[in-house]
């Protein structure tokens, strides 16, 4: 089955049900942890001082938890992105390059119309991120749903694409000519910057994603839209023959799914980095997934799932120079989490 | 001069094709039994960070590719055991490999980011080698590149020809069948997933030891993500892959040939090409090998 469990109107809330889902994926979490430090061992790193710095970086003190909030902000927007088109059976796995080419849009806004003020301008470009990370993913839907291309691949493909199309636009058209010859555009001006809260890196961005998903989470439980959603994930078959317009909605799932990783790729590019550069998401799209698969694609409990992943990428930066281990090493132990949790999850097929 | 860049391209055509013609063969017979791994862009990883790194550690490039099939075959071992055995999503399962792959092989290949290996070099195959033209396009590649294009007719004639290939075909079609038939159909699929994670890891040692003699993180770049594309194209057909790899290759190929001859296309446009020429030519001839998909892949890839 290509779906998680299914987002229902109303969970199953019930104790014992709640309580057993917990603990295993708590237990899921637990052998993970254990799988990591024996990784860690074989590298001749000691694990309980990496763990020891993880959770000290992200959670000791006020500058790692703001950065965990500022991670948490591409996390699940982008798991959100897979979320939405897994509740129709697809599954989005290009998040990743919605992202960029949200940042692609948002910035050309930026560019063009940065001198104006900025309650146009901020609210241009995150229609603009909008729109272009729904345009990449629609394309997706599209090809899906009336060519039966496999969202899958072409997802998973057209991330490269999009990536090489930033390298693109910084190396060429779009390099600012006064940056010693550096692959950025020029800096945003200030209008076109996304405030920043607490004093800290945390950006409004915040309130995009927080508002995300809550508005996903009424769209899917109170919308005649989203009962209808659910019905074309349970069985196309009989949503087609029942009346209704599947094709549009495989489109229009997928198209606001990659708007919201695109709104991530505008609040990366304006917020953190303050112009467009290669590199601006660090496999943020397919943690977003990762994240989207722990949560069993439920928008509330992806804020859960979202900042644990968060914890653990601050963590990763912080041993990076603690324990001397490349930063991409913390994938071990996400994707570790992702086993741990599918290997306890309740079978819910029987092996053929 | 344009016989120059013909053979140029065809040349580099075979050679760029071969690591993603070792993973798409290897992907086809895990599909053939059932099972959908893209966990293949991860086994490749391995294979091409193992590989180089026991190469560049013990100087044995033969140490290097057992290493490689080693790892590849390891991580597929994971996948293979959530989806056979715990009922895992085949697609969550294959990301998490794909991941654990990235991860791993960040921390392996580390210490060797710079390093340069000889690795495996051409061998010029006597004779045949000397002739005109084709004698260099198709007779002096690395010995990972001719094993590549044997393996495919190989692959065909075991699946067409043999009992052990009609069984696995079974397995992916009807495994009550071969049930019934007093076999356990898991013992081939476990078998089916480790062959395919062999040799996409062979795929990635020969990106690393014979096609860029470097590591970097990441260096597969989706390559692993192409052959399991490549194999809707080929409609599970071994020879099509070929044809499908070859594409693939040709297209880096060009690129390659475009470049040095110093036409004014952006580098970054022309690195697309690769990935849009995949997804057209499985828009283009997808629909008939979506036909020959497997039944046990139905329940996968549920398309509509």
């Amino acid at each position: 089955m290509l779906r998680a469990e299914r987002l229902t109107a109303r969970p199953n809330w019930s104790a014992p049900a709640w309580a057993e889902e917990l603990g295993r994926f708590v237990g899921g979490l637990l052998l993970a942890g254990a799988a990591f430090a024996v990784v860690l061992l074989l590298f001749g790193k000691d694990p309980v001082k990496a763990y020891a710095e993880i959770f000290q970086g992200a959670l000791g003190d006020s500058y790692g938890w703001t950065e965990v909030l500022v991670k948490m902000i591409p996390f699940v927007l982008t798991a959100l992105a897979a979320a939405l088109p897994a509740q129709l059976g697809l599954i989005n796995v290009g998040a990743e390059g919605q992202l960029y080419f949200g940042a692609i849009t948002a910035t050309w806004v930026a560019l063009t119309f940065g001198d104006g003020p900025t309650v146009i301008v901020l609210p241009l470009m995150v229609a603009a991120g909008f729109v272009g990370g729904a345009f990449w993913a629609g394309l997706c839907g599209a090809l899906r749903a009336y060519a039966g291309l496999n969202e899958t691949i072409s997802t998973l493909l057209l991330n490269y694409v999009a990536i090489r199309v930033v390298d693109h636009l910084v190396h060429g058209p779009w390099k600012d000519p006064s940056n010693f010859n550096w692959p950025y555009t020029a800096e945003f001006t200030q209008a076109a910057r996304l405030p920043v809260l607490f004093g800290s890196r945390v950006h409004l961005g915040l309130a995009l994603a927080a508002l995300a998903v809550v508005l996903l989470y009424l769209l899917l439980t109170r919308t005649r839209w989203g009962y209808e959603m659910r019905v074309v994930g349970g069985n196309p078959e009989a949503a087609r023959r029942g009346g209704l317009p599947v094709g549009l909605y495989l489109v229009a799932a997928m198209a606001i799914a990659g708007g919201l990783a695109g709104i991530a790729g505008m609040a990366e590019t304006s917020a953190i980095q303050g112009r467009l550069r290669a590199g601006i998401s660090n496999g943020y799209g397919y943690v977003g997934f990762l994240a989207s698969w722990l949560a069993g694609a439920h928008p509330l409990r992806i804020v859960v799932t979202g900042a644990l992943l968060a914890i653990i990428s601050v963590g990763g930066d912080v041993i990076q120079i603690a324990v001397n281990l490349p930063s991409s090493s913390v994938n071990v132990l996400m994707a570790l989490i992702l086993f741990g949790v599918l290997g306890t999850r309740r079978r819910l097929e029987a092996a053929r | 001069m344009i016989e120059v860049v013909v053979v140029g391209v065809l040349t580099g055509a075979i050679r760029s094709a071969s690591s993603v013609l070792l993973a798409t063969l290897g992907e086809i017979i895990s599909e053939r039994a059932g099972i959908t791994n893209l966990g293949v862009e991860g086994s490749m990883l391995m294979g091409a960070g193992a590989g180089f790194a026991v190469t560049a550690a013990t100087g044995s490039p033969v140490l290097g590719v057992l290493a490689a099939i080693g790892g590849g075959a390891l991580l597929a071992l994971l996948h293979a055991f959530m989806a056979i055995h715990r009922g895992a999503n085949q697609l969550a399962s294959g990301l998490a490999a794909m991941f654990l792959g990235l991860g791993l092989t960040a921390l392996i290949g580390a210490p060797y980011v710079k390093a340069n290996v000889d690795g495996l070099n051409r061998v010029a195959i006597p004779g045949l080698a000397q002739l005109p033209i084709v004698g260099g396009m198709l007779f002096n590649h690395d010995l990972l590149t001719y094993l590549a294009f044997l393996l495919a007719p190989a692959l065909w004639l075991f699946l067409t020809r043999t009992r052990w290939g009609l069984f696995l075909r079974a397995v992916g079609e009807r495994p009550d069948v071969v049930y019934a038939a007093g076999l356990d159909p898991r013992r081939f699929q476990y078998a089916a997933v480790l062959a395919g994670g062999a040799l996409a890891g062979l795929g990635g040692a020969q990106l690393s030891l014979a096609y860029t003699h470097t590591w970097f993180e990441g260096m597969t770049g989706g390559r692993g993500f192409i052959a399991v594309a490549l194999v809707i194209f080929a409609a599970w057909h071994p020879l099509r892959a070929v044809v499908g790899a070859l594409i693939f290759g040709g297209a880096i190929a060009l690129n390659f040939q475009l470049q040095t001859l110093g036409v004014r296309i952006s580098p970054y446009a022309l690195d697309v090409m690769p990935y849009v020429l995949t997804l057209a030519v499985l828009l283009v001839w997808g629909q008939s090998g979506r036909r020959a998909m497997p039944e046990g892949l139905r329940a996968v890839f549920r398309n509509a």
